[in-house]
């Protein structure tokens, strides 16, 4: 196995680059910040309210006829798309006047139309709706779970460690889920509840990814009486190097498969998660260490030690 | 040295098989069955399944099996769809007046594992198709009722105490009283907080005039929010089981919602139409003396109102009522025994029963109006904002002359259709809603869309897992085959846990559950690569087994934890698909530490433990 000696062996100067590093981040991040001010999300149902309809084909259908067919019944404006396949369709017609009393009559009156004109070939496989006041809700609720979120690992990490590994790895979190998002924003794909929930994902897994760093920091710290803070961190990062990689290797594995073969629901949120695992990778590196030692940790922030983990000792 | 005491060791062989035994019953396929109720006024008996195997044999549908299940039902199960379906036609058509039934499915599990209370997970509508609504309580409305229903009674003991008072009016949520002097006050204030112990009563001088303000405290409208909730959820609960669903599930969301969830049902235009509704019924004394064109001009006799009947014919109707659906116990739809139209047959309790009788007998010959009301909610957009309008509809949908006084039970006629009947009978007897309604959520997912979501979930846990064992494998070798071992014990107690707590999978589910196998094999990691390091370090293979796993304990910790925090919030803040999400990751992170660092620790002792190691395969 050469191939891992070589990654065990290995002494890249990380921190060297930490500030090129720092302009991309930079300039990434204020791309994303101005796509998501100015161009906004193409937020999904869950988000925005309205119906969607879902339906099967026997033989594949063009999108012009569906589209006709709406034109006719007054949905001009309707979102009319590919769902997997050429003989699967989905339909987003936008919130209405006097919704309530009107959604469920309003995908059976679209049902109909499209089945005549498809002489029953086709089948409804699935119809949502949702009110605009839920989908209000549900963005603000999305909002908070994100900063709570954010508020509970902070308050953890600053306790197990020391307030500047805590405001670090936030700043990181925070950079990966700008970014993940970003990008939903940019190239306006759909950003819906799975993918909020892919995204707080990501908050947990990249913080896995930083901990696991800080904690093979604190250690040397501890166990090197010599070198600087930056040779630390450097060899901390090259340390734990080729666990990122595997562990890193074996959930994009699983992801892509789950975009592959999940099915189009699905799509989003493996998506945002396969973003957010590379860009967590990255920000552990970059983001995460550099704002420690741009913070100016020292050794003396970690000696004082109390016993490490000592009531932890007790368990495997 | 690396060795597991014994208890440990079988400690962790006891979590595992008990864990393979709570996830087995998810081998087993689920039949079509057909689940079988009794009917108003009858019971399922022990010739039960005997009269339905019989009208199954007539019929020539061929019965897997009948069993009872819990709260007097019965459980018919069948080998296809088709024969289901032809099942439930055929019981429907012989015993529809002793029975209801509902399609359903259900896991052909053997008797043991029954009698041991083991079972299947429970599918997510996304994963095995039906209707998911949200509804939400008016609550404003709710308070309204309230605050009018005050008004009333407030009035009604001032009169009967002979307190006289200038006018009664609503100031908001408050009610006003004014007050001729303030010794009058004074004695009603007596009056009304002795009787109204829950209302804020202050009295005070307003321009002049002696006033008392009554107010509803904060904790009171607390209450009747509550109560309101809790009316809504049961009636709805009612009208849910009179639509003939297996399993509904009909449950609170937070301060003002209710979620109601149909497995297997397809036509939300039905429920919707029944949920929807919230209507009553009212029985009033037509006014036959006030003249009806001097109210169609706005002056109404005292009294009386004017009302419209269907067809668009004006009407007056005395003020009183007689009895409201509240006091209405039991309704049923069927046909009248002369005329042959379509009626309603109405039981009420007894307070109604007494007030209904005494009016009847006095006005034997009269005529009787029934006051069909129906609130309904309509949401349109202004200024780009949702405005909810409640709009009080009522019709007079009957009037009939009393021909002799009116008992416990009495029908009522006039009605379009035996359908309408039987709707109208349907939302008698489910009780009236304590406030209006309106649905903000709905999902239907269609039965081939749930398979087709299931199989693709399956095959991509199923293919991830595949790559990640292989990986393992290969890089890791021994020492990753017992990571491979760790991580399908991990996938066997995730599904163990989530059927033993009977948590709904759904297709988020299925991704946390995804993504827990990508991320669980990491703890493995932490540990093989420390082990590789104190190799490399120099130290002996056992004494680097020991510290690997040691020095890696508390970083999985760390890391394991923050994940958790994540699932936690996930599951506080979400609602629906991502606290299926959260759970399943919450379940995945906590098995996967016990089965990557206990469970993989006690494998790796019983290879290597105990003896002097030259190499290891790692």
């Amino acid at each position: 196995m050469t191939q891992k000696r070589t990654i065990n062996e290995l002494n890249i100067d990380f921190m060297r680059r930490r500030k090129p590093a720092a302009w991309l981040s930079g300039v990434v991040l204020l791309v994303c910040l101005l796509s998501i001010v100015f161009r906004g999300f193409d937020f999904g149902l869950d988000f925005t309210g309205g119906t969607v309809i879902e339906l099967g084909y026997a033989q594949p259908i063009e999108l012009s006829e569906v589209r006709a067919v709406l034109e006719t019944q007054g949905h001009g404006g309707a979102t009319i798309q590919y769902f997997g396949s050429r003989t699967d369709i989905l339909i987003r017609l936008a919130p209405q006047d006097g919704v309530e009393e009107d959604s469920a009559k309003l995908s059976d009156r679209v049902f109909q139309a499209l089945s005549q004109a498809a002489q029953g070939q086709v089948e409804l496989r699935r119809v949502e709706f949702v009110g605009p006041q839920v989908g209000e809700e549900l963005r603000e609720q999305g909002g908070l779970a994100v900063l709570f979120a954010l508020i509970g690992i902070l308050i953890y990490v600053a306790l197990r460690f020391e307030w500047r590994f805590a405001v670090g790895a936030v700043v990181a979190l925070i950079h990966d889920v700008l970014f993940t998002v970003g990008i939903f924003s940019l190239f306006q794909i759909q950003f819906d509840l799975t993918v909020l929930a892919a995204v707080l994902a990501v908050i947990g897994y990249s913080l896995n990814d930083t901990i696991v760093i800080f904690d093979r920091v604190r250690e040397n710290f501890r166990r090197m009486r010599k070198g600087t803070v930056i040779g630390i961190m450097n060899r901390s990062i090259n340390e734990t190097l080729s666990r990122t990689i595997v562990t890193s290797g074996t959930t994009l594995l699983v992801l892509v498969a789950l975009y592959v073969l999940g099915g189009e629901t699905i799509n989003g949120f493996a998506l945002a998660l396969i973003i957010g695992i590379l860009v967590g990778t990255y920000s552990t590196i970059y983001v995460a260490t550099a704002i420690v030692v741009w913070l100016g940790l020292s050794r003396d922030d970690l000696l004082p030690v109390k016993k490490e983990g000592a009531e932890l000792d007790l368990l495997p | 040295m690396n060795r597991y005491p014994l208890w440990k060791n079988l400690l962790i062989l006891g979590v595992i098989l008990a864990g393979l035994l709570l996830a087995w019953p998810n081998l087993y396929s689920q039949d079509p069955s057909i689940e079988i109720t009794a009917a108003r006024g009858h019971e399922i008996s022990e010739a039960s399944p005997g009269e339905i195997k019989a009208a199954l044999e007539n019929a020539k549908v061929p019965l897997k099996g009948i069993e009872s299940l819990e709260g007097g039902k019965l459980l018919a199960r069948f080998d296809t769809p088709g024969e289901q379906l032809r099942a439930q036609e055929a019981i429907e058509r012989t015993l529809s007046e002793r029975y209801r039934t509902a399609l359903t499915q259900s896991a052909d599990l053997p008797g043991w594992m029954r009698r041991l209370g083991l079972n299947q997970m429970s599918l997510g509508l996304d994963l095995r198709g039906g209707i998911h609504v949200v509804i939400d309580v008016d609550m404003e409305a709710a308070l309204e009722q309230a605050v009018e229903r005050y008004s009333g009674d407030l009035r009604t003991l001032l009169r009967e105490d002979k307190i006289r008072y200038l006018t009664l009016t609503r100031d908001g949520a408050d009610i006003l009283i004014r007050f001729e002097d303030a010794a009058t006050r004074d004695a009603g204030e007596k009056k009304l907080k002795r009787e109204f112990r829950e209302l804020d009563i202050q009295p005070s001088e307003e321009s002049g005039a002696f006033v008392l303000r009554a107010a509803l405290p904060e904790t009171e409208q607390q209450k009747i929010k509550d109560f309101a909730l809790q009316q809504n959820i049961t009636t709805l609960r009612n009208r849910v089981n009179a639509l003939g669903v297996a399993e509904p599930s009909i449950a609170r969301q937070g301060d003002r919602r209710i979620v109601v969830e149909l497995p297997g049902a397809q036509d939300p235009g039905r429920l919707k139409e029944i949920l929807g509704a919230t209507a009553t019924l009212e029985y009033r004394l037509v006014d036959t003396e006030g003249s009806v064109a001097d109210a169609v001009a706005g002056r109404p006799p005292v009294g009386s109102k004017l009302y419209y009947e269907r067809n668009g014919t004006p009407i007056l109707l005395k003020r009183r009522v007689i009895v409201t659906g509240d006091q209405i116990i039991d309704a049923s739809a069927g046909f009248d025994s002369q005329s042959g139209s379509p009626a309603v047959f109405v039981s009420l309790d007894g307070q109604g029963a007494r007030r209904m009788r005494d009016v009847t007998t006095e006005n034997v010959g009269k005529p009787m109006a029934v006051v069909f009301i129906e609130n309904r909610t309509t949401t349109q957009m202004v200024d780009g904002k949702p405005v909810k309008t409640t709009r009080k509809v009522e019709e007079v949908i009957s009037v009939a002359t009393i021909r002799e006084p009116f008992g416990r039970r009495f029908q009522t006629t006039g009605l379009d259709s035996s359908t309408e009947a039987h709707d109208t009978a349907l939302l008698l007897r489910s009780g009236a809603l304590a406030a209006p309604i309106e649905i903000v959520e709905e999902r239907t997912i269609g039965p081939s869309l749930g398979q087709d979501n299931i199989d693709q979930g399956l095959a991509s846990v199923m293919l991830g897992l595949g790559l990640v064992l292989l990986f393992m494998a290969v890089y890791y070798r021994v020492f990753g085959l017992v990571a491979n071992l760790a991580l399908v014990v991990n996938l066997v107690l995730t599904i163990a846990v989530l059927s033993m707590l009977q948590a709904t999978l759904t297709l988020p589910g299925i991704a946390g559950i995804v993504l827990t196998i990508g991320m669980a094999v990491d703890a493995n990691v932490l540990i093989y690569e420390r082990i590789r390091e104190e190799i490399r370090n120099g130290n002996s293979p056992q004494a680097s087994i020991h510290a690997g796993f040691d020095k890696a304990f508390s970083t999985i910790v760390d890391a394991n934890v923050t994940t958790l925090i994540a699932a936690v919030v996930l599951f506080s803040f979400g609602t629906g698909p991502i606290k299926g999400f959260a759970v399943t990751l919450f379940i995945g992170i906590i098995t996967s530490m016990f089965t990557a660092i206990l469970g993989s620790r006690a494998l790796i002792n019983l290879i290597y433990g105990g003896r002097r190691l030259n190499k290891l395969a790692i």
